[in-house]
This record gives C-alpha cells, sequence and structure tokens, in this order.
C-alpha cells in the first residue's frame, strides 16, 4: 500500500528547529549579540543595509544574526521587512559636497585641496593572517589621531576643478518638474530606464554582480578607460521637507560611499573630445561596490554619448538591470528545488510517446 | 512567532492598505484586457521570489476575513511550499483554510489547476514563473512586449511548426502557450497541458508573476484556445493508467516509484479529487476500501 508523501507540515516544523539549533552552534560558545555584530562586523553589515535598502545597522546586525552569517538571506530578511513600513514622504537630495569624510581619495591629482585621506582602509594592509587577532581580550588598539570634529577641512569635488576648465562632461540638473525620480520600489521596472531608476538598481544590486559588471569593461567589454577621480566616504546629514513646517529639518545622519570616475571620451559629431563621469552611491562604507557602480554606470551611459554598442553585457540596460537583483536571482535560482514533478510527469509521457513512436515507424520500415 | 504577535505586528494579510489597491487596480486592469500582461509594483515578500510571491500578492489583495483559502502546489495540498503558503496566510490574516476543492472561496495553486470543475464565485490564483509566453524565442522584454503590441505571434507558429518536423508532434507538454479571446498568446503558467481545456471556466483566474512584476487575468467563460494546427490538433497529455488508489481513468496521474526495481504506481495529482473518489467507495488497484483501512 503506497503511504502517500504526507507530513510536510511535520517535517517543515523539524526542519526549523533544526535550523534553530544550527544557527546557535556549540552553546559552550558565547552567544553573539546585535552589538558586537554591528561594531566587529561593520561591512557586512553595511553590505546588508545596502543592497537591503533599507539604513538601520542594528536590523541589519539582527538579520546577519538571524542568517547565521548568510548576506544574501540577511538582505532578504531586510527587504522583506521593508516592504511592510509606510512610505512617509521622500528625504531632499542629500549633499555629499558637505560630506564629513573619514575617508578621501583622488587618483587624478597629486593632492587636492583638503587632502587625500586614507581612512580606515584595507588598501596597503599586508594580508597576512594576524594570529593576534587569535586572543580573546586583547589590549584595546591605541586610537589612531582623529581630526577634532571642529577642523573638519572643507573638501571641494575633485571633478568640479574639471568642470571649471570645461573638460568634464557636465551633469544635468534635473528640471524642476522631474526632480521626484521615479521609485524602483513603488514602480514597476519598465524599460528603457532613464539614468535615476539605473543607479537605484545598481546601488541595491548585487555586490558580486555589479563587481563583475564593472570588471568585464576594464578587460575590454564596452573598455571605457576609468580613473577614479575620487572616492569618499563619511557622514551626510539626511533632511526632509515638513509639510506642517513648511521648510526642511534634518533628519537623521547616514554614513555614505560616493564614488565619481573619470572616463575618456573622445569626442562625437556634438561633442568636443571631454572627459565623461560614472558615478556610485552606495550605503555605508562600501566601496568596492561604490566604484563598480561607477564603471557600470558609464557603460550604460553609451547611447547618450553616441558612443558604439559593442554588445557588451555591460552595456545592455536589459541584461544589467533584470539580473542585478540578488534576491530575485536567488529566489529564483534557488526555486528548482520546489516538487516539480507534475510537468516533469508531462515531459516522461511526451519523450515515451516520441520514443514509441519512432520505434514503431522504424519497425515499419524494416518491414517495408 | 505565534499567530497573535504577528498579527499585531502586520496589516490583514500581510500587505498595508496602499499595496493592495495598486494590485487589485492592476487585476481590474488585466480582467478588462483578457491575457494582457500587467506590469505591477511587485513587492519583496517574506518568502522568496520563485516560492509564488506573485500568487500571494494576489491572495494577499483580494482576501477578506470570511474568505476559505487552499493553496495547491502539484496539485497537492500537502506539499512543503503549499503547506508553507498556507500557514503564512493562516498567520497573517487569521482566514479559514480548507483542503476541500468544492468549500474554498481562493485557491492558490502551482502547477496544477483542481481535476474538479470551479464554480462561479471561487477564484483560482496561479504562481507565475516566466509571464512570458514568447521569452524562449527571445529573451528581451522590451522585444516581447512589442511583440504582443503588434500582435505579432509567428515566430511562436515557426516553432510549433519546427516541433512537427522535428519530432512528429508540438513538444511542448506544459506551460503550453493560449491565445484568450482571440488576442493575447498567454503562458498559463507551468501547468500540464493536460489541463489547458480547463482553462475555460466559470471561475476568475487570476495570475501573478512576481519577480517579473506582472499580473494578467482571465474573466469567466472566456475564450482561450490551446496554439495548434488544423492538421495537428491540440492534444491532451496523461498516463494512460487509471489511479492506483482511487480507480480513476480521467484525472491527472503522477508516477511514483516504488523500489528500485522498475516498480511503479499512479496516483492522482490532484489529492483533494482522489481523497474525495475513495471516500465513495473507489478503490484502485493498489487501494484499500475506506472502511477497511
Amino acid at each position: 500500500m503506497y503511504v502517500a508523501v504526507k507530513g510536510g507540515e511535520k517535517a517543515i516544523d523539524n526542519a526549523h528547529e533544526w535550523l534553530d539549533e544550527a544557527r546557535r552552534g556549540d552553546p559552550s560558545v558565547a552567544e553573539l549579540t546585535i552589538p558586537q555584530i554591528r561594531e566587529q562586523l561593520a561591512l557586512a553589515v553595511n553590505r546588508v543595509m545596502a543592497e537591503g535598502s533599507l539604513y538601520d545597522p542594528d536590523l541589519a546586525a539582527l538579520a546577519i544574526k538571524q542568517a547565521r552569517g548568510d548576506l544574501i538571506e540577511a538582505i532578504f530578511l531586510i527587504r522583506a521587512y521593508r516592504t511592510t513600513l509606510p512610505r512617509f514622504g521622500y528625504s531632499l537630495p542629500v549633499d555629499t559636497g558637505a560630506m564629513e569624510c573619514d575617508r578621501r581619495i583622488s587618483a587624478t591629482f597629486k593632492d587636492v585641496p583638503g587632502g587625500q585621506v586614507l581612512g580606515p582602509t584595507f588598501d596597503y594592509t599586508h594580508r597576512l593572517l594576524d594570529f593576534a587577532l587569535e586572543a580573546e581580550g586583547l589590549e584595546r588598539p591605541e586610537a589612531a589621531p582623529e581630526a577634532g570634529a571642529e577642523d573638519h577641512p572643507q573638501m571641494p569635488r575633485v571633478t568640479e576643478f574639471l568642470n571649471k576648465e570645461g573638460l568634464i562632461q557636465q551633469e544635468i540638473a534635473p528640471a524642476p518638474a522631474e526632480d521626484q525620480p521615479d521609485d524602483l520600489t513603488r514602480q514597476p521596472l519598465e524599460l528603457p530606464a532613464a539614468r535615476p531608476l539605473r543607479l537605484q538598481s545598481l546601488t541595491r544590486g548585487d555586490e558580486g554582480f555589479v563587481l563583475s559588471m564593472a570588471y568585464s569593461t576594464q578587460r575590454g567589454y564596452a573598455k571605457n578607460h576609468p580613473f577614479v577621480g575620487e572616492l569618499r566616504i563619511g557622514t551626510v546629514a539626511v533632511e526632509a521637507e515638513i509639510p506642517e513646517l513648511g521648510f526642511a529639518i534634518e533628519i537623521g545622519e547616514v554614513v555614505l560611499t560616493e564614488c565619481e570616475t573619470v572616463n575618456q571620451f573622445l569626442g562625437s559629431k556634438s561633442e568636443p573630445p571631454q572627459f565623461t563621469r560614472g558615478y556610485g552611491l552606495v550605503f555605508g562604507q562600501t566601496e568596492r561596490k561604490a566604484i563598480s557602480m561607477a564603471l557600470v554606470d558609464r557603460a550604460l551611459r553609451w547611447k547618450e554619448f553616441g558612443e558604439d554598442d559593442k554588445g557588451a553585457p555591460a552595456q545592455d540596460e536589459e541584461f544589467v538591470l533584470y539580473h542585478c537583483d540578488n534576491i530575485q536571482a536567488t529566489g529564483f535560482l534557488e526555486h528548482i528545488k520546489l516538487p516539480h514533478y507534475v510537468d516533469f510527469q508531462s515531459e516522461l509521457e511526451l519523450v515515451r510517446k516520441i520514443r514509441r513512436e519512432a520505434d514503431e515507424a522504424g519497425h515499419q520500415e524494416a518491414a517495408e | 512567532m505565534s499567530a497573535e504577535q504577528i498579527s499585531g505586528e502586520y496589516n490583514f494579510a500581510y500587505l498595508d492598505e496602499q499595496t493592495k489597491r495598486m494590485i487589485r487596480r492592476a487585476l481590474l486592469k488585466g480582467l478588462a484586457i483578457p491575457g494582457y500582461q500587467v506590469p505591477f509594483a511587485s513587492r519583496e515578500m517574506p518568502m522568496p521570489y520563485g516560492w509564488g510571491t506573485g500568487g500571494v500578492q494576489i491572495s494577499a489583495a483580494i482576501m477578506v476575513p470570511e474568505d476559505r483559502f487552499k493553496v495547491i502546489d502539484q496539485g497537492a495540498d500537502d506539499t512543503t511550499n503549499a503547506v508553507s503558503i498556507r500557514r503564512f496566510f493562516e498567520k497573517v490574516a487569521q482566514v479559514e483554510t480548507t483542503e476541500k476543492t468544492t468549500e474554498a472561496t481562493v485557491i492558490q495553486t502551482r502547477h496544477r489547476i483542481p481535476e474538479r470543475d470551479l464554480t462561479e464565485g471561487q477564484v483560482l490564483v496561479y504562481q507565475v514563473p516566466i509571464p512570458e509566453p514568447l521569452r524562449f524565442l527571445e529573451p528581451s522584454e522590451v522585444e516581447t512586449r512589442k511583440m504582443h503590441a503588434l500582435e505579432e505571434y509567428g515566430l511562436m507558429h515557426v516553432k510549433l511548426y519546427e516541433d512537427i518536423a522535428r519530432h512528429g508532434e508540438i513538444a511542448t507538454s506544459y506551460a503550453y502557450p493560449v491565445k484568450v479571446e482571440g488576442r493575447y498568446v498567454m503562458d498559463p503558467s507551468p501547468i500540464p497541458k493536460f489541463d489547458n481545456p480547463k482553462l475555460e471556466m466559470s471561475g476568475i483566474q487570476l495570475f501573478g508573476a512576481g519577480r517579473e512584476q506582472r499580473i494578467y487575468a482571465i474573466p469567466p467563460h472566456t475564450q482561450v484556445v490551446s496554439l495548434d494546427f488544423e492538421d495537428y490538433p491540440f492534444q491532451r497529455m496523461k498516463a494512460p493508467q487509471c489511479c492506483d488508489l482511487c480507480g480513476a481513468g480521467e484525472s491527472y496521474l503522477d508516477e511514483v516509484i516504488t523500489d528500485d526495481a522498475g516498480g511503479r504506481m499512479y496516483v492522482c495529482s490532484d489529492t483533494d479529487f482522489c481523497r474525495e473518489r475513495r471516500e465513495a467507495g473507489h478503490v484502485g488497484a493498489l487501494g484499500v476500501a475506506e472502511d477497511a483501512a
């Protein structure tokens, strides 16, 4: 007697219980706290905030803990939570020119007003495992010499120096009627997408995907010779217009990474030779992502500059925008774990039928 | 989390009312233009894309507290993902759920249409992975939208013709394309083509593709024609056997491998249909009479 594949409910409950246990690991090891994750795994927290499109370090840390360190799973938790949050309104555009920078470098000039500030970077570290970190309860590292909050120097934008000479393409401010850009999370994506939509999509896109797309342009698939004009990481104020007050007030601060690339452009029929820009802006300290985003942004702008469609993946807006979201990608990829036996059954019947018919036809031929 | 906790934290049926309104507008548009894929601002749901987010969003948008909700996956109520979705709505909407097709007001399905005919007032919500029937012929959405707008379906007919030339028949066994009300070519979701004739029904059929951000619909009594040729008419297909549990000869069957020596049995994919028949005293070749069990 066939025992039906019953018991889905019980199996799910048991699996989830096991998951809880596995998440905790060996109970003799102290449990991770949210502040520990937030403070000591800050770059993971940043990635979850960036790709989850929700700036909240504590929630991101919670998601990482719940997801057992699987960052895409953590991003997914944040995205699903984000769905339930009411939308009060939109902030004013943030002024990254007024950013209080922890890090600010330019690769295009030896020195720039405001200075080159390395900040807390892995750059120039030797990637040697530091076995001293294995020991617990180490002395607190000596605090790095920090610039006093009052003497944050002015850090004008590097690309503006080029702009003054007319050597770089102007960024055109949107017309006042259009200064409310479309919102990717509130409207379905329709193509062709305007640049604000592309940037929204890239900033929440998968770091690995955007990195690989950017890398492909460097290797020659729609090569566009990028220089990091400026990379800055720091805190900016977020302001929102309060209708009852009639003016904007500061509602909080966020840490952002901004990258502007300077790219060659040899000119076209209508434009003289000049430099062009790619732009990346991402929540948190996420510079690999911001640089990648700037390169992909630039590659996607080929039509605007009258460049050739080289058929490169990074130039293909539909390809990039439809495949950069890791929550969409991982969901669809993993759904093939679900039962598909009904479809498979009809494929079985079809293949059997075609084989049977081919067989019969073969016999007939042989008989003739 | 307990049901009380969750229901306190989230709106009825999870989605906020604005989002539901947006989805309902897309549904109404879909019903007004049968078979047309309406773009909608799909939300991130607490289950992964590809696991029924489109269907879940539609169910959430149309659900009222009085509904009786049924979920099937591969025709069965007890497959893991059907269980998961049913539990989700038990938690966030606290609606009554049922496994009986006849009792349900809203049925969410993946890959099957119930054997029993739906009646007026019942709604069938499909989970759709790839809503675009032309996608496997043309990867670009920009292009396929144009093809629909121009009613340019030649490519599809060429594909079906090539199938016949190569295999002697149309080699599509599920997600078999249909033309709705003589206008839009539509993907009926990956149901076996056995189910295609049932797409003309008295119930309302709503299709949701969450990841692809598309909704489409078939209103009751709408003409739905499976694509074919005069000399190669559409053919339904199922395993030629009868259900080994209830003896049904007309239902879609799953093939179940019973040992590693080629042993197999065939059972109804629609578990509720099979149960109902067994309760009515029908017994298949390997079945046991209900009262004796």
